[in-house]
């Protein structure tokens, strides 16, 4: 492996534990992310002159703790309070050891650095940034791009977070084992935010919003490392793997949008289907509503995943699963999901009668008459489908989507009467 | 230690319209709140607040000139009833010590500022 590979690869799989150490020792959010962007930058510059260092996450810890330690140093000169705040900085100095060592001492760390990032009293779309930011490493830049904000907005909203959490007074400790699976719980929620996210359809852009998906994967697998018994982080993750093993076959080749009977399955992530499967079958049906919410969608997931073609998809499961989602999650979202999975197991004539009252509930969405114009062009009444399909595409405002929306009426049009 | 300031708010004639026994929750729930305080940290200070059909507002007018109206300076359907000034580890407990008040209040928890050299806070 080259310099450059070996520091990227440290970055992506140390960085949360570094900011973990650094805050340990510091506690200061303000210094400890710039003193750990100063050393990834120093490495970039001497490791490929000098050869990478045999533990390169121990270089990059001790550098980073040295700036850290000179500008306490500066601050204090300023403040003329020197001895004081140097004694402070230099007091548990022993974590030098404990990197050479990389067992459990850490992981409390990096579970304290999760929970404060992902604080209750943070909005959900900061904690979402600030866990990506300071567990996973990824830059301002590609936050920005995966929230579809302007790099100044999200820089602007990651520094309020921080200075929220250090104003406010947000801890930076394990709370206790009562409370800690409810704050699990808010984790797993910031992580799902910042995955929908990267995951909704489209082109371009969009492809390496996918790829930033696959970082709040990795924010919820370092937790479950942490906590590997907790349900609703299982229950994500496998729901989180399973959809995000699509990824590649969602996007045709002209950056058209690919919808799930007419993907490529040879270009799903086996390995991704088949962690995601064997995690969903040790989890039983769970009491706790979201944890089941998680864990149905997963089972969908995977019975899409898993089907050898489009045409042997067990409609069956599907609608069951959709069926059970309903009771423990309604909403007008899930209620559309299984009507096309009723017109798929009972017909079009069953499925367009499942969507009964769905307009008043989602008068606003597209999905609600492009659904419809499908059916109604299964069931040939062509006339209403294109009504249907161009209310669907008045209303679409993803360029992707609206294409294939477009197309299909225009297909309608050619064919049937008018 | 933080210092914050607790604020309470709830819907005008919650208290003159509850039966006793209201009441009397309404007391235990703020006794509990202060025993957690006790235990945790300091009370500094505490006050329930008179109506805002009683309050006064000095607002900001043209160079020297101040403007005096009746009433609040921001009209809601909950008002500010009451509040505590408490000395808390982390914003962890005082979510805690928060939880303990009467279910009806919203509850507001605010971090006092500490300026530099102006004051020990």
């Amino acid at each position: 492996m080259s310099a450059d590979e070996v520091l990227a690869q440290t970055v992506r799989q140390e960085w949360g534990r570094l900011v973990a150490l650094l805050l340990g020792q510091f506690r200061r959010l303000d210094l400890v992310e710039d003193a750990l962007g100063d050393a990834v930058e120093a490495a970039a510059r001497r490791w490929p002159a000098d050869g990478a260092p045999a533990a390169p996450a121990a270089w990059l810890l001790t550098a980073a703790r040295r700036r850290v330690v000179d500008r306490l140093r500066a601050e204090a000169m300023a403040q003329r309070k020197e001895a004081l705040l140097v004694v402070e900085a230099t007091r548990p100095a022993a974590a030098g050891a404990v990197m050479a060592d990389p067992g459990g001492l850490v992981e409390d760390d990096v579970l304290r650095l999760v929970l404060l990032c992902c604080h209750p009293s943070l909005a959900p779309e900061v904690a979402a940034a600030l866990a990506l930011r300071l567990v996973v490493g990824v830059g301002t830049a590609d936050i920005a791009r995966l929230f579809l904000v302007p790099e100044p907005t999200m820089a602007a909203r990651i520094t309020r977070g921080k200075r929220k959490i250090v104003a406010a007074g947000i801890p930076y400790g394990l709370p206790g084992a009562d409370a800690l699976p409810d704050r699990l719980r808010t984790v797993a929620q910031v992580a799902y935010l910042a995955f929908t996210a990267g995951y909704a359809p489209g082109s371009g852009a969009d492809l390496l919003r996918a790829d930033l998906a696959g970082a709040a994967v990795g924010l919820v697998r370092v937790t479950l490392g942490m906590r590997p018994g907790e349900p609703v982080l299982r229950a994500l993750l496998a729901l989180m793997l399973l959809q995000h093993s699509r990824r590649d076959a969602r996007v045709g080749a002209d950056g058209s949008l690919v919808l799930l009977p007419d993907q490529d399955r040879s270009l799903w992530r086996a390995d991704e289907v088949a962690e995601g499967v064997a995690l969903l079958s040790e989890l039983p049906a769970d009491p706790d509503p979201l944890v089941e919410s998680y864990r149905l969608q997963a089972v969908v997931a995977a019975l899409h995943a898993t089907a050898p073609t489009a045409g042997a998809t067990r409609w069956d499961l599907v609608c069951d699963a959709y069926a059970a989602l309903e009771r423990v999650n309604p909403s007008p979202a899930v209620r559309l999901a299984a009507a096309v999975a009723v017109a798929e197991r009972d017909g079009p004539a069953a499925g367009l009668a499942a969507l009964d009252g769905l307009d008043a509930a989602l008068p606003t969405s597209h999905r609600v008459p492009a659904v419809r114009g499908e059916l109604l062009a299964r069931l040939g009444r062509d006339t209403e489908a294109v009504e249907a399909l161009d209310v669907a595409v008045a209303r679409c405002a993803n360029e992707v989507e609206r294409a294939h929306l477009e197309g299909r009426r225009a297909g309608l049009s050619a064919a049937g009467p008018r | 230690m933080k210092r914050y300031v607790v604020m309470v708010a709830y819907a005008p004639g919650d208290w003159e319209s509850a039966s006793p026994e209201q009441r009397q929750e309404y007391f235990d729930a703020h006794h509990a709140f202060e025993r957690y305080v006790d235990e945790h940290g300091v009370r500094l200070a505490s006050g329930a607040l008179c109506g805002a059909d009683t309050a006064t507002t000095v607002g900001p007018g043209h160079g020297d000139e101040r403007v005096v109206t009746d009433g609040p300076f921001v009209e809601l359907a909950e008002q500010i009833g009451g509040y505590y000034d408490v000395r808390l580890p982390d914003l962890d407990r005082a979510i805690a010590a928060a939880r303990l008040l009467p279910a009806t209040y919203t509850v507001e928890i605010r971090p006092v500022l500490v300026i530099e050299g102006y004051e020990s806070a």
